[in-house]
């Protein structure tokens, strides 16, 4: 099967590569361009450890072609440390509040606690738990896992909450 | 975990992606989302040989309300149906029932059209459609037409749609200011398919009923519209006696199978359950 | 490095974040930043990709194999078959339990996705093509699936590899389906007590086939240096060093020449303690084709082929005076083993730790026979937090006291109360053999009952059942074993159940400390530092942690049953207290005082009554490098190799509520009041966060897990669409809280925590929903707890349909 030239934007990065129309974005990040922090844990797209942050959307990188991501701007747990690798708020939260174990499924977690908290800035204890249901833990339970979710933006918001 | 290969084809416009169907004919199929397709694709249960990727078609896309209808474009994903404030405000069964599809991220990819069309008798937006009295307006290479949601419906993943014909978009006669509206859905878990779901549009006037529609979700090979349960309703305040004899007639019409989620007996059973607590609220509100 | 030159003893206390600290763990700092090494992460330079071809049928012949059409696909490199192994004797590899397992199929397949054929390629796309053109012929046989069908005169012999052997691994066999039979305790005492009793109870209790089912699946990356004749290993092995005893044993590779890595591992639960036929195959495949061979398996592959969990099908019977007081307890279990006997067990114990059913309990007679069956389906049983079959065990007992307490109508707390060992009686042996080291169950349980408010429940329920409500109250007090084990009755393959800790101080005052354990979550770089900076004087930032590479940690049995801290984390105070004597002793050579005019004080040695006159672990290990005293070895460094005395005897008192609704049949758990006694308690945090995740563990098991099959072996389930992992949505907020009884025998008195949750949690969901039907007469329902089997009892009992 002859191979596509796609292109996008990684992490804030211009990446290309060359792809069979069948290979999944989540092999192309993993090992064409060696981002092996989303991972894989099913293979009917339930849970959620492949999750990345595509167009401003929260996306299972397992469920989509590379081919369909050709243009996009992309965004995984590798490009979540703010400029000079300052940790996010987000990475805090979960450092903070045990919000991980094995840190299998932390990647996607936070990548998806990312895009989360752009929906709703000050979301409940439930809409956090609703907020992250694509998102399968088998070590934490997830109460701490919201409590980082919590940490972070309570964090987040305060200075925007002293801004006004 | 890998489909098989294929090549890839990105239409622009619904006269390309219909030639393109009737170009390939099996070894071709569609993709909207893809949340249904690509893990089926992934095991190997579908093996198109050309892939007809609808996401850069023009004109499949937006929500407006036109000649006293929501005209929803197919590729319209459950995110931005939960979102509509045009939805929000003139048909809020539609957010209701898409908050309960699958999962964040599913929601951000997979869309009306997918859902509606594939005939999966586990998803839950066509039995909605049923309830709501939509059409779905498919387009092939003779041309445009429209088949309403009652009668699309066929067996599980027969529909009416003929292979090189697109879903293209929606079209749901607006319900009355004020109607009531309820999806009742149990589920083992979140992104679960139904165990059996019912959903309900009705209005009262006065207190008493003067229009009911109830349907059903994965009872059955196919959705369900429950046209004697919704008119066992009419006339009536929608008291135990009426949703007792609505709940009968729904039951009676559903044919489930078993599977891990139930024994058909006891899906049946709760089927009846959901179309019960979806009356009392859709009556309550 | 911290200055403490200038600190109060409070801040140095804190300082050294050691034993109690609930100091943030210092492994998260690479996942979440998402660089954490797992196995499929590892890309070595020419490295090739395999998987299998499985089998369709649970119970065959293999008339042919066909890989041509395979070999001809782009990208593949070769197909293994079982005629390839052969030459090697590697198409059959040993168990943990004595028997054998197929590598690849050897002329018939025994379960539904059994390994057939291994494709190696270029890459996972090109292999997964080679797999679909793979050619099988098959001949179907009658299957077996039913374990109390497997040794009917008629059924069909399953393991023809073994029919003619009179054991396989654990005893004389009676037919050939049948693995074992294992029973303990005073049989004619036992009978004696029922054949007294005034009142006797009788339950079938069934827990249900699951899977532990980590996030990451099981894999490895087999790469084998042919021009050095070294094999490197990575994979995601809970006991790496088990794995290159096993590998050296089967491959005739010296053990000196391989080097197992376990990496970052996603979760293990007990499923990656044994070896896998995926293995052997990529250790081969490397071998023929000198490149580094890659295996990961899919979800399917691991829920349907590798280590389930349970299928123990259990008589339980109690003896009792009219009081409720236990005289007797009877257990007979009809175990499936699957096709292979691989249970992961020391070796002598084919039902693992399972007579510890006698539980929290003062029980003076019991007897409990096991016979273990082979069934066409995948192998395993001992997996998923349970510490060697303590969770069958824990959940017969608990399940058996409130049937025993609604038939002699006492309050289920109070017939617990009524039996407990009671603190006095420690240690304590039980009926059974063990010797409990330590425990205070009335404390734990009014503990429990006061904080949830247990008699306004109880009368919450008596309101609620007058209107027809349903509602229950689960109460459990466990006990269980764990710490595998002495060596005098542990052992893997022979090896002694110890484990291993090696400490190097070096001169600047920081640490290296490698064991023998393998952390797949639990935190160990974390909780060993903190027990080392307790012991050493050394803050725990400045101790790294490291296990899981062969080539430099010390050998150890690994990470499961809960045996990492009150094993290895003894080894680990053990060494700390060796360099702590010999820094001791530098110490006087340093202040020129006798050892005798010294005290120890968190970070330092001072002089008694000169307390200006002191030197910090951080002088001491540099002077370790530069001035000892005559005859003294330089340097700071040991390593101990721990035989625990005993088991350590974890336990809890759990109360769950819930509601359950008559028209779905769905249980809401209300509130789940979690009290752990895991002795010594090193970080809090860590601690909570076991117990939230076993808890989460257990609800899936009681709630909604099962793995089935049909009539011919097709496996029902296995697939996350409906293997049930609960979202974050259904799981329910759990509360925490704990006593503290040390164990007696730990040098730090830790009993280890990981299993309790999954032991006590289970049974207290069961038993909640149970008690919300006891009112009318309904004395087990059979797990899962799922939303239609709870209705099928409400409609049974005429409370919906």
């Amino acid at each position: 099967m002859s191979k596509v030239q796609i292109t996008m934007t990684v992490n804030g990065q211009a990446v290309e590569g060359q792809v069979e129309p069948r290979c999944l974005l989540i092999h192309f990040l993993r090992e064409q361009l060696s981002l092996t922090g989303p991972h894989i844990g099913c293979e009917t797209s339930h849970c959620g450890a492949c999750t990345v942050d595509l167009d401003g959307m929260s996306v299972k990188s397992c469920t989509v072609f590379a081919v369909q991501a050709d243009g996009a701007e992309v965004l995984t747990v590798e490009g979540m440390a703010e400029a000079g690798g300052t940790l996010s708020a987000i990475q805090e939260g979960f450092m903070q509040e045990h919000g991980l174990q094995c840190g299998f499924c932390t990647p996607g977690m936070i990548t998806r606690a990312y895009r989360l908290l752009q929906e709703n800035h000050d979301p409940s204890d439930e809409e956090i738990r609703s907020g992250i249901s694509g998102n399968l833990c088998r070590c934490t339970g997830y109460q701490n896992i919201v409590k980082a979710v919590r940490y972070a933006a309570d964090k987040i918001n305060a200075p925007r909450e002293a801004a006004e | 975990m890998i489909p098989g290969p294929f090549e890839y084809h990105q239409p622009g416009t619904v006269d390309e992606a219909v030639a393109l169907l009737g170009q390939y004919g099996d070894a071709g199929q569609m993709i909207a989302g893809g949340h249904s397709l690509i893990p089926m694709m992934k095991l190997r249960l579908a093996v198109p040989e050309h892939l007809i990727d609808l996401r850069r078609v023009d004109g499949l896309t937006g929500i407006k309300e036109e000649g006293g209808a929501l005209v929803i474009g197919a590729m319209t994903t459950q995110h931005e149906l939960i979102g509509s404030s045009l939805l929000a405000e003139k048909c809020p069964i539609l957010r209701e029932t898409a908050e309960v599809i699958a999962d964040p991220q599913v929601r951000y990819c997979g869309t009306l059209g997918g859902n509606v069309a594939n005939g999966d008798p586990g998803n839950d937006m066509p039995a909605v459609m049923q309830c709501l009295g939509a059409a779905y307006l498919l387009q092939g290479p003779n041309g445009a037409r429209n088949v309403a949601a009652r009668d699309f419906y066929e067996a599980a993943y027969f529909t009416a749609r003929a292979d090189d014909e697109i879903l293209t978009a929606v079209r749901i006669p607006t319900p009355p200011a004020g109607h009531g509206f309820a999806y009742e859905k149990l589920k083992r878990k979140v992104g679960d398919y139904a165990t059996a779901a019912a959903a309900v549009v009705l209005s009262l006037e006065n207190g008493a009923c003067v229009s009911a529609s109830i349907a059903l979700t994965n009872v059955g090979s196919t959705p369900l519209y429950a046209e004697a349960a919704g008119q066992a309703l009419v006339g009536t305040a929608c008291g135990d006696e009426a949703v007792g004899e609505a709940v009968r007639l729904a039951r009676e019409i559903t044919e489930p199978a078993d599977d891990m989620r139930g024994p058909a007996d006891y899906r049946t059973h709760v089927a009846g359950v959901m179309v019960a607590r979806a009356v009392a609220r859709a009556a309550g509100q | 490095m911290a200055n403490t030159e200038e600190m109060t003893l409070e801040e140095r206390e804190k300082t050294l974040g050691g034993i109690g600290s609930a100091r943030k763990r210092k492994e998260d700092v690479r996942f979440i930043q998402g660089k954490g090494n797992y196995v499929d992460d590892i890309k070595l330079p020419g490295e090739v990709f395999g998987d299998f071809v499985r089998s369709p049928y649970a119970h065959a012949r293999v008339t042919s194999i066909d890989t041509e059409a395979a070999t001809a696909v782009p990208g593949v490199i070769a197909v293994l078959t079982a005629d390839d192994l052969k030459p090697l004797n590697l198409h059959w590899m040993p168990t943990l339990a004595g028997d054998s397992q197929a590598v690849l199929a050897d002329e018939k397949v025994h379960f539904q996705n059994q390994e057939v054929a291994f494709v190696i390629g270029e890459d996972r796309y090109a292999v997964s093509d080679g797999v679909q053109a793979v050619e099988v012929d098959y001949e179907e046989l009658p299957v077996l699936v039913d374990p109390r069908k497997s040794l009917d005169d008629d059924a069909p012999i399953l393991r023809e590899d073994a029919k003619d052997k009179s054991e396989v691994g654990q005893g004389p066999r009676q037919h050939p389906n049948h693995i074992f039979t294992w029973d303990v305790g005073d049989k004619a005492a036992t009978d004696q007590a029922f054949a007294d009793a005034a009142v006797t109870v009788k339950e079938e209790i069934f827990y249900q086939r699951v899977h532990p089912c980590p996030l990451e699946p099981s894999g490895c990356v087999a790469s084998m240096d042919k021009v050095k004749g070294e094999l490197t290993l990575y994979g995601t092995f809970q006991a790496p060093h088990v794995i290159r005893t096993v590998v050296s044993l089967i491959s005739g590779l010296p053990e000196h020449k391989i080097r197992v890595i376990s990496p970052d591992i996603g979760g293990g639960f007990g499923s990656k303690v044994g070896a896998y036929p995926g293995y052997v195959c990529a250790v081969v495949g490397s071998i023929v084709l000198g490149r580094p061979v890659k295996w990961v398996e899919s979800r399917i592959d691991n829920l349907s082929t590798t280590a389930f969990a349970r299928d123990y099908r259990m008589t339980g019977e109690l003896a009792a005076d009219d009081q409720g007081k236990i005289t007797g307890l009877r257990v007979h279990v009809l175990a499936d083993h699957g096709a292979f006997n691989a249970h992961a067990q020391p070796s002598k114990w084919p039902a693992g730790l399972f007579s510890i059913v006698t539980g929290s309990y003062d029980i003076p007679a019991a007897h409990v026979s096991v016979d273990g069956v082979y069934t066409n389906k995948a192998p395993g049983g001992v997996a998923y937090r349970c510490s060697f079959r303590v969770t069958e065990a824990s959940y017969l007992i608990e399940r058996m006291v409130d049937v025993l307490a609604q038939k002699v109508e006492v309050d289920k707390a109070e017939i617990r109360l009524r039996n407990f060992i009671t603190p006095e009686q420690f240690p304590y042996t039980s009926c059974l053999g063990w010797d409990y080291d330590s425990g205070d169950y009335p404390t734990a349980l009014k503990k429990a009952l006061d904080a949830v408010g247990y008699d306004a429940l109880r009368q919450e329920q008596a309101e609620k059942r007058a209107r027809g409500e349903l509602m229950g109250i689960g109460v459990v007090t466990f006990t269980e074993i764990v710490g595998a084990g002495p060596m005098r009755n542990c052992d893997i393959l022979g090896l002694g159940m110890f484990d291993s800790c090696e400490i190097r101080v070096h001169p600047t005052g920081s640490v290296i400390a490698r064991l023998g354990t393998k952390s797949q979550g639990q935190g160990h770089e974390t909780t060993f530092a903190q027990i080392i900076a307790s012991e050493l004087g050394i803050p725990s930032d400045d101790i790294t942690i490291e296990e899981g590479d062969t080539d430099t940690a010390p050998y150890g049995l690994g990470t499961y049953g809960s045996r990492s801290t009150p094993v290895a984390g003894a080894a680990a105070a053990q060494a700390a207290r060796q360099l702590r004597a010999k820094a001791h002793k530098i110490a006087a050579h340093m202040l020129e005082v006798g050892p005798d005019d010294l005290e120890w004080e968190v970070d330092r040695f001072k002089v008694k009554g000169l307390p200006e006159k002191q030197a910090t672990m951080k002088e001491i290990a540099f002077a370790a490098y530069a001035n000892v005293p005559d005859g003294m070895e330089p340097g700071l460094e040991a390593v101990n190799y721990y035989d625990p005395p005993n088991f350590t005897f974890p336990f809890g008192a759990y109360v769950c509520v819930v509601d359950v609704d008559p028209e779905t049949g769905e249980v809401k758990v209300r509130r789940f009041y979690a009290l752990d006694d895991c002795g010594t308690r090193i970080n809090p945090m860590v601690i909570e966060g076991q117990v939230h995740g076993g808890l989460t563990e257990a609800f899936a098991i009681a709630l909604g897990q099962e793995l089935t099959f049909d009539e011919i072996g097709n496996i029902q389930g296995a697939s996350l669409m409906d293997y049930f992992l609960p979202t974050a949505v259904e799981t329910p907020v759990w509360e925490t809280d704990y006593t503290v009884t040390p164990s007696p025998h730990h040098p730090i008195g830790a009993k280890g925590v990981g299993e309790s949750p999954n032991v006590g949690g289970v049974s207290a969901f069961s038993n909640a929903v149970v008690d919300a039907f006891a009112h009318l007469g309904v004395t087990h329902m059979p797990m899962p707890h799922t939303a239609w089997r709870v209705w099928q009892t409400c409609r049974d009992l005429g409370l919906s349909g």
